[in-house]
């Protein structure tokens, strides 16, 4: 039998605030992983500024770019196919990854892959987790994403839930400035958390009456904004670590809840989580807990691989080259891209 | 020598290759399209065209040449990011050309002060005056976004017959010719002419290049000449902030 040649792929993600380039064999071997983090910068404003995320994208891409490569010590000749998020995510930002990435396949005469972020979020599982295959159930939750997805297949998805308003890192971001700690709030609430007491203050957990697997967090993030109100209106002291904790047991909570029904009601045998609000200590011991409890396999991606990188989308990339996906040289960027679509 | 131009600075997307034979710049090819796709959309593809018709390899290109600010800011990013990832590819040097020097260059020859202007919103226009001395076209004032009037007192005080271009002419035609320049000798140059084209940018480019003009692809970012709403806001607090800690 032939020996199976490798398959190499340069990712290419630029959707939000971090810039990154990475190269990645046969979908599961990260040859190297640039991220150009613009959290500094937006951190002056409270949150991402989409023009300036745009313009900070164009002065750094080609030097990640080139990083990427020269860490992975190949040359673009090495290189199998070009992938690049092409959505969803902020379009400005995301245009610049689109219009680099299919100027370097085209000049150098590689395919080119658009690749859903979402799609990458998820394939960052198989980064480190060599045995991991689909069927599964993932939850993806990040600042932009939180959906309850079954990975039918490769490429293939079946969306079981997904929020009706905020996404739950929005949820933590908008809690995070109410309550002093500023911005971004993910890490920084995971973090005073240790120190408070989750159930000092019972938030509510809302369920979508006609949609078990959809969630909701407007509602737990008023009732912050009203508790602090109201404790500030009595005169009344409250504690930071104390309401973050809290919130972040109300969303964790809410997220494991409904992971475990569809894991019942679909037979999974696997679960795993992906996207930046995976990197939540209390979110992973939680669903480790009750993936145990419940006698699966749970799966996570490290820290790295949860918030924005190159390398996610060089998995999924991987998996697309091999069903044949390829994307001509009109390929645009599409902001509000659905799972599951080409 | 052999240079690619691309402009996407506005609603015009242009590609077009253009040769330095040793004793003449010739337009080898030129396509320029201005119609509703995005130029995500477009560019490329229109690169790819002009580069299948004329068998062009690419590696034998001296340079990428890309109209590089003012204008769209996200049209600038398309231009400048398909000109980087070219440029990375190919390990070629990139032009860059002020959009407004590449629109001037349409109209060579001309007697006449040149005066590109393109809508730049909020009162304004991106603007610069050239004029050609000797072949050579000469900046008399640099591209900057100033609101038509401004424009019209810095014009009427060189006291020269103007030709105006850009597709800040459709938005500002009338008031320049009966209000702001009224009774000054104004012309506006025709369909031919009037727009971004990018065998402009690279004749331009051709002797940028000789003079030793041209940056690395990595380097390269476009010339927005203006920040962004979110820093221009923040500016204005910090101002505040400080005038009001004076008093």
């Amino acid at each position: 039998m032939d020996e199976k040649k490798d398959v190499l792929i340069l990712a290419v993600e630029s959707s939000c605030d971090e810039t990154a380039a990475a190269v990645v064999k046969n979908g599961r071997e990260v040859l190297s992983n640039i991220i150009s983090s613009q959290i500094a910068l937006h951190t002056l404003y409270g949150g991402v500024v989409p023009e300036i995320a745009s313009r900070k994208h164009i002065e750094k891409i080609n030097q990640v770019i080139e990083t990427a490569l020269a860490e992975a010590g190949v040359t673009l000749i090495d290189i199998d196919a070009v992938g690049v998020t092409y959505g969803p995510g902020l379009v400005g930002a995301l245009l610049v990854g689109v219009a680099e990435a299919k100027a370097i396949a085209y000049a150098a005469k590689k395919p080119l892959i658009g690749v859903h972020h979402i799609e990458g979020h998820i394939a960052a599982n198989y980064i480190e987790h060599k045995e991991l295959e689909p069927p599964f159930l993932c939850l993806v939750v990040s600042g932009g994403h939180t959906h309850l997805v079954r990975v039918e297949d490769y490429g293939r998805f079946k969306i079981l839930g997904r929020t009706r308003d905020d996404a739950a890192g929005e949820a933590f971001d908008k809690v995070a400035r109410a309550i002093g700690l500023g911005y971004p709030g993910g890490p920084k609430i995971d973090k005073v958390s240790k120190e408070g007491d989750p159930d000092a203050v019972l938030f509510p957990r809302a369920h979508v009456g006609d949609s078990p697997y959809d969630f909701s967090f407007s509602g737990v993030k008023s009732a912050v904004l009203n508790y602090i109100n109201g404790c500030r209106m009595k005169g009344e002291e409250w504690n930071q670590a104390d309401v973050a904790a809290s919130f972040q047991k109300a969303v964790t909570d809410v997220l494991v809840e409904n992971a475990m029904h569809a894991v019942r009601e679909y037979g999974a045998e696997k679960f795993a989580i992906a996207g930046g609000v995976a990197a939540n200590s209390a979110l992973r011991g939680a669903m480790k807990e009750a993936c145990e409890k419940q006698g699966i396999d749970f799966y996570y991606p490290s820290p790295v691989y949860c918030t924005d990188n190159a390398a996610m989308i060089g998995a999924a990339a991987y998996y697309e080259y091999l069903s044949g996906t390829r994307h001509g040289w009109d390929l645009n960027a599409v902001p509000n891209l659905k799972l599951g679509e080409r | 020598m052999r240079i690619l131009a691309l402009d996407s600075s506005g609603l015009t997307a242009s590609t077009a290759v253009v040769e330095w034979e040793g004793s003449e710049t010739v337009t080898v090819a030129e396509y320029t399209v201005n119609y509703k796709k995005t130029h995500s959309q477009t560019l490329l593809p229109m690169l790819d065209e002009i580069v299948r018709m004329t068998e062009l390899d690419l590696e034998e290109l001296d340079g990428i040449a890309v109209a590089a600010g003012p204008g769209s800011f996200t049209g600038l990013r398309i231009g400048s990011a398909t000109a980087k990832g070219l440029g990375l590819a190919l390990g070629k040097p990139l032009i860059h050309i002020p959009t407004l020097e590449g629109l001037a260059y349409n109209l060579w020859g001309t007697d006449r002060v040149i005066c590109p202007i393109l809508d730049a919103r909020r009162g304004q226009v991106y603007t610069g005056i050239y004029e050609f001395r000797g072949g050579e076209l000469t900046v008399l004032e640099d591209q900057t976004a100033v609101s038509i009037e401004e424009l019209g007192e810095k014009l009427k005080s060189l006291g020269r017959p103007v030709i105006f271009l850009g597709d800040g002419v459709p938005v500002h035609r009338q008031a320049l010719k009966e209000r702001i320049m009224a009774g000054c000798d104004i012309i506006f140059a025709p369909a031919n002419m009037n727009r971004q084209r990018a065998a402009s940018v690279g004749s331009l480019a051709i002797q940028y290049y000789q003079k030793g003009k041209t940056e690395t692809a990595a380097e390269h970012k476009p010339d927005y000449l203006r920040a962004s709403q979110a820093e221009r806001e923040r500016a204005e607090r910090e101002r505040r902030e400080q005038e009001g800690n004076k008093e």
